[in-house]
Parts: C-alpha cells; sequence; structure tokens
C-alpha cells in the first residue's frame, strides 16, 4: 500500500481544469464589442465634421493656464474606433480571460468616451470642451456617492443591508442646512448631518439586530420616512423661513500649499472644501481598517459567520451596531456635502437617488472599498459628462431627458452584466438570533 | 429493557390537541397577546402620536409658547391641542365625512370625502396588490413607480393617439397600460433570471429610467399637448376614459372596481391556481421549489410581468380615471406608497384592500388638512411610514403597550425576503 | 481540569431539552457522551459552553462554582469546543480564524499576522495537527478544518474539549487520526469530552461513557460495555441491528451512466468520468465521505445540474436535454440530502408539501387551478400511511420533527408509480424509530421492482441496506464491491485506495476502523 505524502492532503481536494468562457458567451461579447467599435468608427469617426476638438484641461480662472488640447475629430474616432474592433476580433478569436476581461472592457469604454467626446467637440472651432470640468464634476457628483458608498461597507460587512443610504443622506443634508443656518457655523452644520445620519443607522440597526425585520424593506420603509420628515420639515419650518432655516453658510474651498500648486491635478484634488479632505482620508482608513486591523477582522467575521464569531467571544450584536452607527455618521457627512459642501441651502427630497446609485456602487464594487470607489467615480463621470453635453453646443443635440438616463442605464447594465451574481457577505441581511 | 415507543421527545408536544377557546375567550386572547388586527391598531395609535408631535412642532403659535414654557406652560398644551385637534379633525372630515356637508345641498358634498377615498384607494390597492404578488414570489418589486409610468404612457398614447368606439378604446387603452407595465417590470425578472441582477437595484434605475422617458415624451410633439409650452401631454379622448360612478360632480371612477376585480383575481391567483403555487413555492423555498421540478427563471420572468401588469393598471387609473393627461408627476407618489400598503397588508389581498382604503383616506385627508389648517400633507407620509415600521417589529408594539409574547405566531412580511444572497 | 455539572436543566418553551443531568469529567480523562440524534448532548454542551443559559442546576469547575455568561466566560476559564458545524469563516486563512477573538496587534494597532503564524505553526507542531497556515479554510479538505478546530481552542490554552460528533465527516483514516490525537491530548493532562450517536468509536476511545436518552442520563458504563447493551440504553428498547431484507432480484436495467463528469463555473472537477448502471429491484449504495462528487452527481441525475461530458439514460431514454421536471415525470423519485433545504418548502403545510412535484397534474390541479379537496385528500392518506405526526395535513412543515419531515418527502416521492428512486442520506438527523422505518420503506420499494440509488456517508446503513456498492473519492468511483465486502476494506477506498490497494491492505489496518461484523446496520 503506497501511502499519501502528508501534504497532498492539505490542498484542494479536487483537481480545477481552466475552463474557457463558454463559447456563446465569448461570441456575444466579441460581437458587443465589435459592433461598439463599429459604431465609434463610423459615428464618431467618418461621421465627425472637419476640424479639431479642442479640449480645455484648466479653469479659465486658473493661475497656471494650459493649452488647449487639439485633437482632429474624424482621425481620433477612426484610429480608436479600429481599435476596439481590433479587441473585439481578438476576443471572438482567441478569447481574453475572465480576469483580463475587465481591462479590456475599461479600455472599449474609455477608447469610446474619448471618440464621443472628439466627435462631439468637432465642426465649431469656436467651441472648447472643458475636460477640466467634467473631471471636477465628476468629484464633485462623486463625493456623496462614495461616503454613501462607504456607510454601505461599513453595513454590510458586518451583515447589515443598508438600503437606507438614501435616507441617511438626506436627513443628512437637512440636518447640515437647518444646524448651520441656526448655529451660523458650518462646523455644527457637519456633526448635526454627521448625527442624523447616525441616528437613522441606529433606527437601522434596532429594527434589523433587535427585532430582526427585513433589511430591504427597513430600508425602503425608512426612506421614506426621512422624506416625509424632511418634506415635512421644509415646508413647514424651510419654507415660511428661509433666513432663519435655510440659510447656511457654504463651506469654502481650503488649498493645500504645494499640492494645489500643481497643473491639473492641483485644482482639482486640492483646492476643495473639508468634506473632500475627509473623503480621501475616509476611503484610505476604511480600506486599511476592514482588512488590516482587529476591528475589521471582526467586522468581517461577524458579517460572514456570526455565530463562529460568537463561539469565541465576539459580541455579533455590539459589532453590528457599531458598525451601522459608524456608516450612519458616514453617509450624514455625504449628506451635509449636499447641502453646506455644494449649493448650501436645503430643497425637497436633495439627494434625488443618489443614496441608491451609492448602494449599486457598493454591489458594484463587491463589497470592497476600492472597488465602490472607482464605481462611484465611475458613476459620478457617467452624470458629469451629461452635465457638459447638455451645456455644451455639440454639433448634434442629444436631448437631454435621455443623458440625464445615462448614469441609470449605465448602473442597470453594470448589475446585470459585468457584475452578475456576485458574492456578498455570507450572512448579509441575516439577523443573528442566538437560539 | 421495555418497549417505551418511538416517538422523538419534540413530537410528543406536537400531539397536544388544538384547544378551541370560545369567542369571548379568544377577544380576551386577542387584547392580551395582540392579534394583528390589535396590533395593526396599536402602532396606528403610535404613529398618530408621532404626527402629533410633528403637528405640534411645525405650529407656529405653540413653538412660540414653548418659548415661555415655563412661565405659562397650560399655553403651550392649548395652542399644541388646538393645532394637533384641528389636524385630525380635518383629516377625518377629507376622508371619511364632513357634518357640514349636512346643511349644504344635494348629495354631492356628504359623499365628496368617500369619493376621494376610493378615487386615492384604487391606485393604491392595485400597487400594492402589485408589491404583494412579487412578494409572495420572493421578489421586492420597488420599480411600481416606472411601472406605473409605463402603463400610463401607453394607456394615455392610445388613449389620445387612436379614435376608437367607446368601450373599445378604453379596453385598448387598459390593456396597453398593462402591457407597457408588464414589460417594464418583465425586464427586470428577465435580468434576474438571467444574469442574477437583484431585483432592488434593477427596478429602482428602471423607475429612473421611467421617469426619463416621460420627460423626454413630455417635450416632443405627437405627445406634448398642442400650442402648450408646459410639460404636459394631449388629453386622453373621452371614449377612453374610466367612467365616473357617483355622477359627474363626484370625482370616483371605475378604477375603484377594476382595483377590487383585481383583488379578487390575485386571491385566486395565489390560493387557488396552479402557477400560485409554483410563485409561492419559489418564494418560500428556491432550492426545494427547483428541486421539486419548477422552473426558478420563468417564475421570476412571470411574477415580474404580473406584478408589471398591476402596475401598469395603477397607471392606467391615473391616466384614464383622475388626471386624463400626462405630466412628469403622474407618478404622484403612488409608487412607493404601493410598498406601504402591500406591507401593511401583509401581502394578502384582503389586507391589501383594507390598507389601501386606510391610505387612501389618509391622502384624501391630507388634502383637506393642508387647505384647511396648513399643516403640510408629508405628516401623513410619515404617519404611513411609521405605521409599517411598528407593524414589521410586533415585539416592540409588545414591549411598549407590556402585551404578553404571542404563542406562535405567524411570519410577517417583514421577515419574508432574505439578503442579497437569496 | 475537573469538570462537574450538577442537575443541569434546559427548557425551550414546553420542550424539555435537558432534564437535571448530571455528569462528572475527571481530570485527563476522555469522557464519552453517547445518546442518538435529539437526546440533548449538544443542548448539554452549548450550556457547558455559554451559548444557552441553564435554567436549573449548576456548573462546577474544580470544585468551584461557575456561571457562563457567553462563550468568552467559558474559553477564559478552559472550556474549548469543537462544533459539529465548524466555526470557521471560510474565506479566512487559517491563522485569521485561529487568531480571531483574541488579536494581538502591533505597535499601530494592525493585525500581527506573522506573529500570530508563527504561534499556530508552534501549536501544531507540538501536538502533531499539521495545518497550512495562510491556506483558505474554505480550500481544505474536511479533517483538516477540524484540525484548525482543535488548534483554535488548544490556542486559547483550553483544559477540557469538548467535540461534538467530531468523526461524522471524517474518513475512516481521518477518524484513527483524530483519536491518536485525542489520547496524545489526554496522556497531556487535557479533559475531552467526546460526544457521539456511534457505539463503536464511543466503546474505542473513552474512559468512561455517559448515555443520554430523552435530555435525561439514563445511565454510565465502562467502555468494555457491549454494543448491544449500550444500544439499548441509548434507545430505551432492544434494537434490531439489521435490515431484514430478501436477496435481491435484478430485472432490466434502469439507470445507465456514461462517463459522466460535472464541472463547476469556477473549474473545479466534481464528478470526474463516472459510468455505472442500476437495475430494477436493486438497492446500488454509492458510499463515500461528503463532499466527494455524490451530491453533484444525483443532482445531474435528476436533471438539476447539466453534466459537461457523458450520457445518463432511464430505461433507455436518454435524459440529457429533460428539465428536472420531464425527469420526475418519467417516474424517477429524489430524496435529497439537505430535507429542509431543498425537500421541503417550509412555510407551506404538509398538505402542499405531499404535492409538491405533481401538484399541476391531475386529481390535484388541471387547468390551471387547484384542486384543494383531492390535495387535502392525499394528505390524510399518505399521513396514515407514513406514520406522519401529527397527523394532521394542515400542521406547517417546518414545525415538524426531522424525521417526520423526511417521512413527508418520502411519502411524496413513494406516492407515485416509480421506476427509479434516488435517495440521498435517507436517515441524517433521524432517531433509531424513524431509521428502522424509513430503511423498511426503501427496502419495500425495491421489492416492488424499483431501481434504487442510494447515496449515504453513513458506511453501516451502506453495509445494512445495499445489493452492490460503489466508493466515490473525488469525484471519481473509487471502486465497486459486492455486498459483504469487509467494511475495512470500503473505507480504504473512501480515503482513496484503489480496489487493489485496498484489498491488499485490509488486513494491515488499524482495529480502529474495523467494524465488528455484527454491527453492520443500523448504529
Amino acid at each position: 500500500m503506497t501511502q499519501r505524502p502528508p501534504e497532498d492532503e492539505l490542498v484542494v481536494t479536487h483537481e480545477v481544469v481552466e475552463i474557457a468562457v463558454s463559447t456563446r458567451r465569448r461570441t456575444i461579447a466579441g460581437i458587443a464589442i465589435i459592433v461598439t467599435g463599429l459604431i465609434c468608427l463610423l459615428a464618431w469617426g467618418l461621421g465627425s465634421k472637419a476640424g479639431d476638438a479642442a479640449f480645455a484641461l484648466s479653469d479659465i480662472a486658473d493661475k497656471h493656464q494650459i493649452p488647449f488640447v487639439r485633437i482632429p475629430g474624424k482621425a481620433a474616432g477612426v484610429v480608436l474606433g479600429l481599435l476596439i474592433v481590433l479587441l473585439g476580433c481578438w476576443h471572438l478569436a482567441r478569447g481574453f480571460s475572465a480576469r483580463s476581461m475587465r481591462w479590456v472592457l475599461s479600455a472599449v469604454l474609455l477608447c469610446f468616451v474619448i471618440a464621443f467626446l472628439c466627435w462631439a467637440g468637432t465642426g465649431d472651432p469656436t467651441l472648447q470642451l472643458s475636460i477640466f470640468g467634467l473631471l471636477q464634476g465628476t468629484i464633485f457628483l462623486a463625493v456623496p456617492l462614495i461616503l454613501g458608498a462607504l456607510a454601505g461597507i461599513l453595513c454590510e460587512r458586518s451583515g447589515v443591508i443598508n438600503v437606507a443610504i438614501e435616507g441617511q443622506l438626506l436627513a443628512g443634508a437637512f440636518a447640515g442646512a437647518l444646524a448651520a443656518t441656526v448655529a451660523h457655523n458650518a462646523g455644527v452644520g457637519i456633526l448635526a448631518a454627521m448625527l442624523a445620519g447616525a441616528v437613522i443607522g441606529a433606527l437601522l440597526g434596532v429594527f434589523a439586530i433587535r427585532y430582526a425585520v427585513n433589511q430591504v424593506v427597513l430600508g425602503v420603509v425608512l426612506n421614506l420616512l426621512v422624506l416625509g420628515l424632511t418634506n415635512f420639515g421644509y415646508d413647514a419650518l424651510m419654507q415660511k423661513n428661509t433666513e432663519g432655516f435655510n440659510n447656511p453658510t457654504v463651506l469654502a474651498p481650503i488649498k493645500v500649499p504645494l499640492l494645489g500648486d500643481i497643473p491639473l491635478v492641483g485644482p482639482l484634488l486640492f483646492d476643495a472644501n473639508i468634506i473632500v479632505y475627509c473623503v480621501y482620508v475616509l476611503i484610505v482608513v476604511v480600506d486599511v481598517a476592514l482588512f488590516r486591523t482587529r476591528w475589521g477582522l471582526r467586522t468581517r467575521a461577524v458579517g460572514e459567520h456570526p455565530k463562529a464569531a460568537d463561539t469565541v467571544g465576539i459580541k455579533v450584536s455590539r459589532t453590528r451596531y457599531l458598525n451601522v452607527i459608524l456608516g450612519g455618521l458616514v453617509a450624514g457627512l455625504g449628506g451635509a456635502y449636499l447641502t453646506i459642501g455644494a449649493v448650501g441651502s436645503f430643497s425637497g427630497n436633495i439627494s434625488s437617488g443618489k443614496g441608491f446609485i451609492a448602494l449599486a456602487a457598493v454591489i458594484f464594487g463587491r463589497w470592497s472599498p476600492r472597488g465602490a470607489v472607482g464605481a462611484a467615480l465611475l458613476f459620478g463621470f457617467a452624470d458629469a459628462l451629461q452635465t457638459l453635453l447638455s451645456a455644451s453646443h455639440t454639433p448634434v443635440t442629444v436631448p437631454s431627458a435621455f443623458l440625464s438616463m445615462l448614469p441609470y442605464l449605465a448602473t442597470l447594465f453594470a448589475v446585470a452584466g459585468l457584475v452578475g451574481r456576485v458574492q456578498a457577505p455570507a450572512a448579509d441581511g441575516e439577523p443573528y438570533l442566538k437560539g | 429493557m421495555t418497549y417505551q415507543g418511538t416517538a422523538p421527545a419534540s413530537a410528543a408536544e406536537e400531539m397536544l390537541p388544538e384547544a378551541k377557546p370560545g369567542p369571548a375567550r379568544r377577544l380576551v386572547d386577542a387584547i392580551r397577546y395582540g392579534n394583528s388586527v390589535v396590533l395593526t391598531l396599536l402602532a396606528m395609535l403610535c404613529a398618530l402620536l408621532v404626527g402629533a408631535i410633528m403637528i405640534v412642532i411645525a405650529d407656529p403659535p405653540t413653538r412660540s409658547a414653548m418659548g415661555y414654557f415655563f412661565s405659562s406652560p397650560w399655553d403651550t398644551f392649548t395652542r399644541g391641542w388646538h393645532a394637533i385637534s384641528a389636524g385630525y379633525v380635518a383629516l377625518f372630515e377629507g376622508s371619511v365625512f364632513n357634518p357640514d356637508s349636512l346643511y349644504s345641498n344635494g348629495h354631492t358634498p356628504i359623499f365628496g370625502p368617500i369619493s376621494n377615498t376610493l378615487l386615492n384607494a384604487a391606485p393604491l390597492i392595485l400597487g400594492g396588490l402589485a408589491v404583494g404578488v412579487a412578494f409572495r414570489a420572493g421578489l421586492f418589486n420597488i420599480g411600481v413607480q416606472g411601472q406605473l409610468i409605463m402603463g400610463a404612457i401607453c394607456a394615455g398614447y392610445v388613449g389620445f393617439a387612436f379614435r376608437l368606439p367607446p368601450l373599445l378604446h378604453l379596453l385598448a387603452a387598459l390593456l396597453a397600460g398593462v402591457i407597457g407595465g408588464a414589460v417594464w417590470g418583465g425586464i427586470a425578472g428577465w435580468l434576474k433570471a438571467r444574469t442574477g441582477a437583484h431585483e432592488v437595484i434593477s427596478t429602482i434605475m428602471m423607475n429612473y429610467l421611467a421617469l426619463g422617458l416621460l420627460n423626454y415624451l413630455l417635450g416632443i410633439s405627437g405627445f406634448q399637448a398642442p400650442g402648450s409650452n408646459q410639460a404636459i401631454s394631449r388629453s386622453v379622448h373621452g371614449t377612453a376614459r374610466l367612467p365616473h360612478l357617483l355622477g359627474p360632480n363626484l370625482s370616483l371612477h371605475l378604477g375603484i372596481v377594476i382595483a377590487l376585480l383585481a383583488a379578487l383575481g390575485c386571491w385566486w391567483l395565489l390560493t387557488r391556481s396552479t402557477l400560485g403555487f409554483s410563485l409561492r413555492a419559489v418564494g418560500a423555498n428556491p432550492s426545494a421549489a427547483r428541486t421539486a421540478g419548477m422552473k426558478i427563471e420563468r417564475s421570476y420572468v412571470v411574477v415580474m410581468l404580473i406584478s408589471g401588469g398591476l402596475a401598469g393598471l395603477v397607471g392606467c387609473s391615473q391616466i384614464l380615471g383622475t388626471n386624463h393627461a400626462l405630466t412628469g408627476d403622474i407618478d404622484a407618489g403612488f409608487g412607493f406608497d404601493a410598498i406601504t400598503v402591500a406591507l401593511l397588508g401583509q401581502a394578502s389581498p384582503r389586507g391589501t384592500i383594507f390598507a389601501g382604503l386606510l391610505f387612501g383616506a389618509f391622502r384624501a385627508g391630507g388634502v383637506v388638512m393642508v387647505a384647511n389648517t396648513g399643516i403640510p400633507a408629508d405628516v401623513v407620509l410619515v404617519i404611513e411610514a411609521v405605521i409599517v415600521l411598528f407593524l414589521a417589529a410586533p415585539a416592540l408594539i409588545r414591549a411598549i403597550f407590556r402585551l404578553r409574547e404571542s404563542r406562535g405566531g405567524g411570519v410577517g412580511v417583514g421577515q419574508l425576503a432574505k439578503g442579497w444572497n437569496a | 481540569m475537573k469538570l462537574e455539572l450538577r442537575a443541569i436543566t434546559k427548557r425551550f418553551g414546553s420542550f424539555t431539552a435537558n432534564d437535571a443531568v448530571d455528569l462528572v469529567v475527571e481530570p485527563g480523562e476522555i469522557h464519552g457522551l453517547l445518546g442518538e440524534n435529539g437526546a440533548g448532548k449538544t443542548t448539554l454542551m452549548n450550556v457547558l459552553y455559554g451559548l444557552y443559559q441553564p435554567d436549573e442546576g449548576e456548573i462546577l469547575i474544580d470544585d468551584v462554582p461557575v456561571t457562563f455568561k457567553g462563550p468568552g466566560h467559558a474559553m477564559s476559564a478552559g472550556i474549548g469546543m469543537v462544533h459539529q458545524h465548524f466555526m470557521l469563516i471560510p474565506v479566512f486563512t487559517v491563522t485569521e480564524n485561529v487568531m480571531l477573538g483574541h488579536e494581538q496587534t502591533t505597535p499601530g494597532g494592525f493585525l500581527n499576522r506573522r506573529r500570530a503564524g508563527r504561534e499556530v505553526a508552534a501549536i501544531s507542531k507540538r501536538y502533531g495537527l499539521e495545518v497550512p497556515p495562510d491556506a483558505l479554510v474554505a480550500d481544505l479538505p474536511v479533517g483538516v478544518q477540524q484540525r484548525v478546530e482543535i488548534l483554535k481552542a488548544l490556542s486559547r490554552d483550553a483544559r477540557l474539549l469538548v467535540l461534538d460528533e467530531p468523526t461524522a465527516v471524517l474518513t475512516p483514516q481521518e477518524t484513527d487520526e483524530l483519536i491518536t490525537v485525542m489520547r496524545a491530548l489526554r496522556d497531556g493532562g487535557t479533559s475531552i469530552v467526546f460526544i457521539s450517536h456511534k457505539l463503536r468509536e464511543v466503546r474505542e476511545v473513552a474512559d468512561k461513557i455517559t448515555v443520554l436518552r430523552r435530555g435525561a442520563v439514563v445511565g454510565t458504563a465502562e467502555p468494555g460495555a457491549s454494543q448491544s447493551e449500550l444500544a439499548s440504553m441509548m434507545v430505551g428498547r432492544p434494537v434490531q441491528l439489521t435490515v431484514d431484507k430478501e436477496p435481491a432480484q435484478p430485472a432490466d436495467v434502469v439507470l445507465q451512466v456514461d462517463g459522466v463528469s460535472v464541472v463547476d463555473p469556477n473549474g473545479v472537477v466534481l464528478v470526474d468520468n463516472v459510468s455505472f448502471a442500476v437495475r430494477g429491484g436493486e438497492i446500488y449504495a454509492l458510499a463515500g465521505v461528503q463532499g466527494n462528487g455524490q451530491t453533484e452527481l444525483t443532482e445531474a441525475l435528476v436533471g438539476l445540474t447539466t453534466p459537461t461530458r457523458g450520457t445518463i439514460a432511464i430505461t433507455g431514454r436518454n435524459i440529457g436535454k429533460l428539465s428536472t421536471d420531464e425527469i420526475l415525470d418519467i417516474g424517477v423519485g429524489y430524496v435529497p440530502e439537505d430535507r429542509l433545504h431543498d425537500g421541503l418548502v417550509g412555510q407551506f403545510s404538509v398538505a402542499e408539501n405531499l404535492v409538491l412535484d405533481h401538484f399541476d397534474r391531475p386529481p390535484y390541479g388541471s387547468r390551471g387551478s387547484l384542486n384543494l379537496r383531492a390535495i387535502a385528500d392525499n394528505a390524510a392518506v399518505r399521513v396514515q400511511e407514513f406514520d406522519v405526526r401529527p397527523a394532521n395535513g394542515l400542521a406547517g412543515a417546518s414545525t415538524l420533527s426531522g424525521g417526520n419531515q423526511q417521512k413527508v418527502v418520502l411519502a411524496r416521492e413513494m406516492s407515485r408509480p416509480l421506476k427509479l428512486l434516488i435517495v440521498a442520506q435517507p436517515t441524517r438527523g433521524l432517531d433509531v424509530g424513524s431509521m428502522e422505518f424509513v430503511h423498511r420503506r426503501i427496502v419495500a420499494e425495491r421489492d416492488r421492482g424499483t431501481a434504487i440509488v442510494l447515496i449515504s456517508t453513513e458506511l453501516d446503513e451502506v453495509l445494512g441496506l445495499a445489493d452492490r456498492i460503489a466508493v466515490m473519492y473525488r469525484g471519481r468511483i473509487q471502486g465497486e464491491v459486492p455486498v459483504g465486502t469487509p467494511a475495512a476494506q470500503i473505507g480504504m477506498l473512501m480515503a482513496g485506495s484503489t480496489s487493489a490497494e485496498a484489498a491488499a491492505g485490509t488486513t494491515s489496518l488499524s482495529k480502529g476502523a474495523v467494524a465488528a461484523p455484527g454491527a453492520a446496520g443500523v448504529l
């Protein structure tokens, strides 16, 4: 009888074969990419008017002006379109692995968008498309999404589904505007906003953890509750006395010395208000804390297998309460950005679905902070692109109603096509009840 | 050693005969342990208290009285009580019965409040059924808003773009509305079946897509009312409108009848049909349903078609009955109220009818409350959300009112669906 | 460490799970806790571990009364527990699982994984528990996962270790290794409570045996006590240890499986080129340790999984393109291994569950509507025939005990004319009475001429029921042996030896895995 070497037993029990993406799926994906490339080639390339597209890379008010970048529209469309077609053909013939497919799709998307911008900017010599404005808009729109998504991750990694991000943003926006006005102090506004987010978080926690209510249902109902409360407050207080209740000081941008002077990057990233800097810090902190600290290990344990965590003496409910409330604080900050971080005053339903997009970013980013931030930036970019295009006079006007659908369409495709059946934390949404 | 039987210990408990208590005993038990009716009433009481607090805070006289609360506390209470009673009396008068109407001419004013309640109840019941049916099949359809918009667009288009004989025109418009909603809902079901996209996310996104489409359509010729620069569509022809039920002066239309028929249909579907059996099985335990040979993917698509179709009827009720022209606000909040109605109605057709009537009354009364007292109508939204929140956690109501823990007790809708992975 | 439980009582509602249980575990003793499924063993240990609070009674450690508010308390008092269902987080590494709950951090507040890894290596070396510290737990075989569980307890300086049904998921060889580890731990001074319903193992390893029945201690025994003596103590009556059955009368081939492979979406080969044939009137058993492809193979047989390669034919008809629905329609019955998950809809009534896979066929459903009367009548008949308790078709399926749930599934599957019956783990979690009943029904179905595929991880069940036995290992059929083959030889096949090796190696195998020939049967 042959003795098996001991290490043999320690490895995976089953043999693994390299599975090629099924031929049918590969064909469909390949054809889809080629069609995208052809649209790019024909519409954005050959369909382009003669001339160059001009792109502005700095704000008009900037000290350091970067000269316009000029790209011939026709050539750009043709070259980029051909590139996409080539990628599609390669996929059809040889097939990219599932791993590299993400990068390929990102490249296709990038080429397509650049070609589209070149097409849109060509034909009118007086027109310059502001890339700076586009990127600034992206960050502006992504900040609440990032904060909302981080809030979602904090909750869901500990096993509580957070559909109430929308409500937390809205509550934060309302409380921030109200408190900042009454106290004549934006700092108080920020604190009040975070507190309001945390209160919604605590409500979510009590009903989800203590009373084991279905968490998706709970989130939807909490959103309605906050919508009703803030609309009520807006009608009853703010509308009747705007000066006294809805006239907050807007947070002033703070320019970081040195870093703020770098062309393009400086004005974009290092000349912003305090909440934006909080976002930079929070992204790093959440990512590091989740994977490298005791708190993070325990949070993930509770979200994956609460009973196992319980048997090694981790307090499941306490961990979940802590995370849900932390998430509320973060989302409340995101709400503050909507009012005192940007436009100042509150208006009814100011969050307008950003919380749901943030939730989509959590799922699209597979519950990891980095992924979610990437997704939030993508959604922010789609939104900013829409704003840019409806503001500038492109050769062919695209109805703005369709453009405003872009982020939602992107989310839908993202959730349906690219992500598919992703694995949430194993115990996400399941109340832990001791026997 | 002697034979001791083989029943496991737990079976002994199961074999205890169920005692059948008398009606008086049942009533006492209902209050002591809190059955679902008692719990609903208590939840409403809590919600009305929350609403009262909001009314007080929003009332300027009371607020100013609070400023000198310690020198003259009585002022706060009298003014507060005045504001609260004025608000809730207006709510009642607007939804059920206004005593003043007895002194006016004709029956119209007497039935006005009830007519408004039923008018609002129709779309709420239909929407509640849409959410409820999906719920029973394990899906959470948050997309009633988008589906009803698509239903309204389709029904409205058939209503104003074609000329057909009276009854036929109405039926065609209704059919178009149902199809519009069903397709929009079916897409979400199909996405779930094919790609696993969670219906909560996809239906939310489809809501925004429907809104975008509606806004686009309201700006193009063919849809937009001729000669108008407002975002409003042409009006539905008279032949396609739902007839009024209580004479031309009262706004109540056939929608409520359609809603009740739809509830009856849903009841049959869920309790008496083979399709409903498989939908419920998939909803309660998809793995067991699959093992028993049912097709889960097909079930997802079918139930979202049905749910979307019901939501399409909400759109029909709005465009063919209440408004006659599309506006950006055709949804009127019914899309999300449908969720609260379904939750309050425990996803059962009968419960949904009651919940729809209650929330319909809130809506009808809310309008009068705003007009008479200036209290923002959103207080009604808060009251509804609080009722549902409390009902989702019966243990909380029991704790507040010191009721005994129930013995057994069913699983509420609040506990029905599962997490992302389910 | 000396442990004493005095008059522990634990009730759940009106059900008494533990009734005044006394138990004394001396230092350095392996104490066997024997009892049927549902006898209250696990509840008792959860009380000891602080997961439940006892309603009455007290716990003494080294003669000092203690109360445990939670597992953390119990752990710090030196009690470690290896749960029947492992309390491991699959997406964490071995080190992370071991360190969880008592993490050490670097001065910056970050996890000190390196130090924890070193500690894991040190403990695993000291006790001979070999584990790969940086592998994900999900990638490890169950035997190694169990070692991680033991390591978790030892890394917290456990002086009393509770092992709850530790051998249920192990191959005979792995069981041998576990027994060696247990003895080494005992010799090092650790007390061990060994919970099991397998007489053989308890007799072999325990220094003292306590028997629980219906939540109460019915007696203590020395390991020398005879098997039948222990069995009757455990069950409360003399137990028939074998299944009565006539020799099989095989008829025509009903199920023909040719070269079937199943590969999951990640490319893991779960079933690897399996071929076999089953005739009407015989029971074909697929033995093997959990997770060696049996589940996936059965799913392929009923169309729940599509084989990547190979063909399956039932009564000569290729089922490759058929849906589950159509396959069941041919006359295939399927009792899935996880009843509550795959076999029953818990929220449905017993009556509804009894028609779950033929609700849309006459007389239960026609032209789209259900015949509630026919469904209720069917329930009344089946509930009687299969002795389901309570005998109430309207009872919710989730309120039934495990044995009665299994009876409902069996009643449903056997209530239509079958050509092929596939039963997976038919007696998992059942008490002895229900086990005997289920076995009798399966044999009766065979005698009606139905081909039966039995999937079981319980070697004794396979030996007692099967007419032919195949052993699955890593997705392959490792060997097919006739009935009457010694258990040890089958055990070696289950551990991956080839048929020739197994036949040659039987005599040299350690005594631990050898079942007494007379024990072949339900226990």
